[in-house]
């Protein structure tokens, strides 16, 4: 073999040694991140353990650890995404469904695009400070808030304007913090649609409404409901905007003024009184539980973690399954 | 009505702007803005940040605060980036399809934990584990919050967004590039390496400007790991304020409507928001052409 050859061939054994540490530098990078996450999990769950029970999620807060729960904060936390939920839908779909079937490619539509997507890199806490100032001060319009009171026949509810630090404030807040993820997906929901689905309803003389309603919106809702859901539980652990709001870490009763479950069942109006009431939220609780000087609190924080886990489990879990029971019907 | 549902993100952005401008630059007649109160220069070229002293004592530099939220995006740069890029050439290059379905959702996992579950993870774990041991074995004073936590928490939480972003702009590279290489007697971590990585580079770039925005952002974790002393220093084992840390931080007591210490709040928000805004453009445009060039 001639010299060229040899040298060849050595440096070939050596590029090939190079490219097997290369993959298995990258190969360890992946598995390592993974460990990382198992180590979290772990290490909060240990913590967690034997703090996590049953009055845990139905007491609310005490200067006690072994007697504070997080009873405020969940129910709490359900009132904003289920009213974060009821705005950021309606606005969320029908902004994803005007610019993908009804906006024509204009200068106008280019803009709202790469408008939407940098709202969704806006920090945060922006938004806390843009919900502090629109809707718990509105822009300090009122020196001292003003009581209102509806009634509607068979019970009534009073709220305040400037809204205050009231659920309604955070529901609003986290809209609007949600509202660029939520179109996005269902944006990327509708592309997903085949056009033929559409070129063949407005062939049988359907007008463009009611392709986008019977025909493209069916289609991709299992999409959009993923979409949403995934939205949504990113905005349940979300705690920056919501400590920027004001809201109490802790609170000894959940909007409404509700103290147990017998409370909201023997007074129904405190339920409509909800919306319009301080609150807190598990991620709150668990920041103020870790601000907590006294030890005892961070197994109480762990055990707040892990129910927020399990919150954030059982939405996932339900996109996970809108998605998997929903594409096997449909073929193109 | 379709039209003002999408009309409403703008509205959105300019409700932003507009309140964050009103309270720092210029005030609407009977009260006055963060900046007709202090004078610009005091604000960018003063050291020193004592927002909640009076008089002589106070202090608006918003230096300290700059420079704690530059080291901890530092540090966590340093941590995510190669990590994550590691992961993308991984999945994308040399992961079979069923290491990819496992790799896959845990990143989702990891990137949809909460802030404050990384920050409590970062207090009760990776410093009193992690960097306590090792560093106070070699001679450093570590205080109990620390830069270095931080930027450490950060770290490991951008590292599913870089992974997931990169590796989409490294599946974009057409095959036929892969091909030609192997056909040229490349060997795959020269393919990887030398073809894949620079043809995506761009967009791998964007991916890491995103991030960076993102743990520029970041509020929670550090929060929690980082504590909240506005020291202009540059040890990461020292306690410093981030700017979204400082906002929270003055936002949890109450504060009085109209002082200078709740305008300095929007002043901090607008650098934040600008410096933000900045980078997610850049890095928006950067992948939009991207995706134009292979498809």
């Amino acid at each position: 073999m001639s010299l060229h050859g040899k040298i060849y061939e050595r440096r070939l054994v050596w590029r090939h040694r190079i490219g097997l540490i290369f993959e298995w530098v990258c190969r360890i990078a992946t598995f390592l991140s993974l460990g990382i996450l198992a180590v979290l999990l772990f290490s909060i769950g240990r913590q967690a353990f034997g703090w996590l029970g049953w009055g845990f999620l139905t007491r609310s807060n005490s200067y006690e650890a072994d007697q504070a729960g997080i009873m405020a904060g969940l129910i709490g936390s359900l009132w904003l995404v289920g009213l974060t939920a009821i705005m950021s839908v309606p606005l969320g779909v029908g902004a994803a469904v005007y610019l993908e079937e009804y906006a024509k490619p204009s200068r106008l539509t280019k803009f709202i695009q790469l408008n939407i997507s940098n709202l969704a890199g806006v920090p945060s806490i922006v938004y806390g400070i843009l919900g502090f100032t629109v809707f718990v001060r509105m822009f300090g319009l009122r020196d001292r808030p003003e009581r209102f009171t509806c009634s509607l026949g068979f019970a009534q509810f009073s709220f305040e304007l400037p809204l205050g630090r009231v659920v309604l404030s955070g529901a609003c807040t986290l809209t609007l913090l949600s509202l660029p993820v939520v179109i996005i997906a269902a944006q990327e929901a509708l592309r997903s649609v085949p056009p033929s689905l559409r070129h063949a309803s407005l062939a049988l003389g359907a007008t463009k409404w009611q392709t986008v309603r019977y025909q493209v919106l069916p289609a991709a809702l299992p999409g959009i409901m993923t979409g949403v859901i995934l939205s949504l539980s990113r905005a349940i652990g979300e705690t920056a905007p919501l400590a920027v709001l004001g809201a109490a870490a802790q609170l000894s009763f959940a909007p409404g003024r509700i103290h147990s479950i017998g409370d909201a069942v023997q007074h129904p109006s405190k339920i409509l009184q909800a919306p319009f009431d301080q609150f807190t939220a598990i991620p709150l609780q668990i920041y103020g539980w870790i601000n907590e000087p006294k030890a005892a609190f961070e197994h109480v924080a762990a055990a707040g973690i892990i129910v927020l886990l399990i919150v954030l489990l059982l939405m996932n879990g339900t996109a996970i399954f809108i998605r998997q029971r929903f594409q096997k019907k449909i073929r193109w | 009505m379709l039209f003002g549902c999408a009309l409403l993100s703008v509205l959105t952005t300019v409700a932003i702007i507009f309140v964050l401008v009103t309270e720092s630059l210029v005030g609407i007649p009977p009260h006055t803005a963060f900046f007709q109160d202090v004078s610009l220069s005091e604000f960018f070229f003063s050291t020193e940040w004592a927002p909640q002293f009076s008089g002589s004592q106070q202090h608006y530099g918003v230096m300290p605060l700059v420079c704690g939220t530059l080291l901890i995006t530092g540090i966590s740069g340093l941590i995510g980036l190669p990590a994550g890029l590691m992961i993308a050439i991984y999945l994308s290059e040399y992961a079979s399809p069923r290491a990819r379905s496992v790799c896959k959702p845990a990143l989702e996992i990891l990137a949809g934990v909460p802030t404050v579950v990384y920050g409590y993870f970062g207090l009760r774990f990776v410093t009193p584990y992690l960097i306590m041991p090792l560093f106070k074995s070699m001679g450093f004073s570590v205080y109990g919050f620390n830069a270095l936590c931080g930027g450490i928490v950060v770290g490991i939480m951008i590292i599913p967004m870089v992974a997931s972003l990169s590796e989409d702009v490294m599946r974009a590279v057409p095959n036929s590039l892969r091909e030609s290489g192997y056909a040229l007697g490349a060997t795959k971590f020269d393919v990887s390496a030398r073809i894949v990585v620079p043809s995506a580079l761009s967009g791998i770039l964007a991916s890491f400007l995103l991030a960076l925005s993102r743990s520029i952002g970041e509020t929670m974790a550090v929060a929690i790991c980082a504590g909240n002393s506005p020291n202009l220093t540059l040890n990461p084992f020292s306690s410093v304020q981030t700017m979204t840390a400082f906002i929270v931080n003055v936002m949890q007591g109450e504060v009085v409507a109209g002082s200078t210490l709740e305008k300095s709040l929007y002043a901090v928000a607008l650098v934040l928001f600008v410096i933000t805004l900045v980078m997610n453009l850049i890095s928006q445009m950067v992948l939009s052409r991207y995706r134009e060039v292979y498809q």
